[in-house]
């Protein structure tokens, strides 16, 4: 060894940081109208077709490779920004940051992404 | 000196209500809260794509507790909070992205903003649009 001193390790920071980048620049572009369409016209029958979120019209979307990838990047992304920005909240609430706290908003997370992940391939092409 | 060794507790101020202080950090915590909006809506999609991996009839259970008050209730209040984070996304992104610069000025942060807010319009009609029926 030429050096005495190791490299410095790592730090896995700026993966989450950019999930949490990404996650927020798509939900601020299309969240109000992705919550607006699923949640209040859909349901109340306005603005949009009623048969939109129809079963047919919805698994085709699912199945496409398009649709389902587009399904999961809103998932996932959505779930790691929100983890990581309520995990600093966390911490400006007074909570310290640590094991417990970090299970806590990236398991979420990680959850939601498994869980629609392991939906969505179920769904098949 | 005693003999016991010096166990030496981290002292850690107490935090109390600090954001009440401010209107400034009372916008910064609803600003930070609109990601329990997100995670929430995550979670509804979640589901959906759960339920229609079950079948018609457990999709059917998640369009019909989408049509339920408290479900409209719920997404009044995500609507408002995503809002409130577009509006705020593109607030502070002039302070989160590399400065840019046209020719010798620093471009303004306003600028930045309202092509955030310009952006953000443009996706949601496109998406309306798209739903609406209308195809390009």
């Amino acid at each position: 060894m030429s050096s005495g001193t190791s490299p410095p390790a790592r730090s896995h920071a700026p993966i989450f940081w950019l999930l949490f980048g990404a996650g927020g620049m798509l939900s601020a572009l299309f969240g109000p109208a992705l919550v607006f369409i699923t949640g209040i016209a859909a349901p109340l029958g306005i603005v949009i077709p009623h048969d939109l979120l129809s079963y047919p019209r919805v698994l085709a979307l699912s199945q496409h490779w398009a649709g389902k990838s587009l399904l999961f990047v809103i998932v996932a992304l959505f779930a790691w920004h929100a983890a990581h920005r309520l995990l600093h909240s966390l911490h400006d609430l007074g909570l310290r940051i640590g094991p417990a706290t970090r299970l806590l908003c990236y398991g979420s997370a990680s959850l939601l992404t498994l869980v629609s992940a392991a939906g969505l391939l179920a769904l098949g092409f | 000196m005693s003999g016991a060794p010096a166990v030496r507790r981290p002292y850690y101020r107490r935090m109390g209500r600090w954001w009440q202080r401010d209107p400034f950090f009372r916008r910064y915590m609803w600003r930070e809260a609109t990601a329990l909006a997100v995670l929430a809506y995550a979670l509804v999609l979640t589901l959906g794509i759960v339920c229609l991996a079950l079948g018609e009839a457990a999709w059917q259970v998640w369009l019909a507790a989408l049509r339920s008050p408290a479900s409209l209730a719920l997404h009044a209040a995500l609507l408002a909070a995503m809002v409130l984070h577009t509006k705020t996304w593109f607030e502070i992104m002039p302070k989160t992205m590399p400065m840019i610069f046209v020719g010798e000025r620093r471009l303004a942060a306003t600028t930045i903003t309202r092509c955030g807010w310009a952006a953000a319009a443009i996706a949601t009609l496109a998406l309306l649009a798209l739903a609406a029926g209308w195809r390009p």
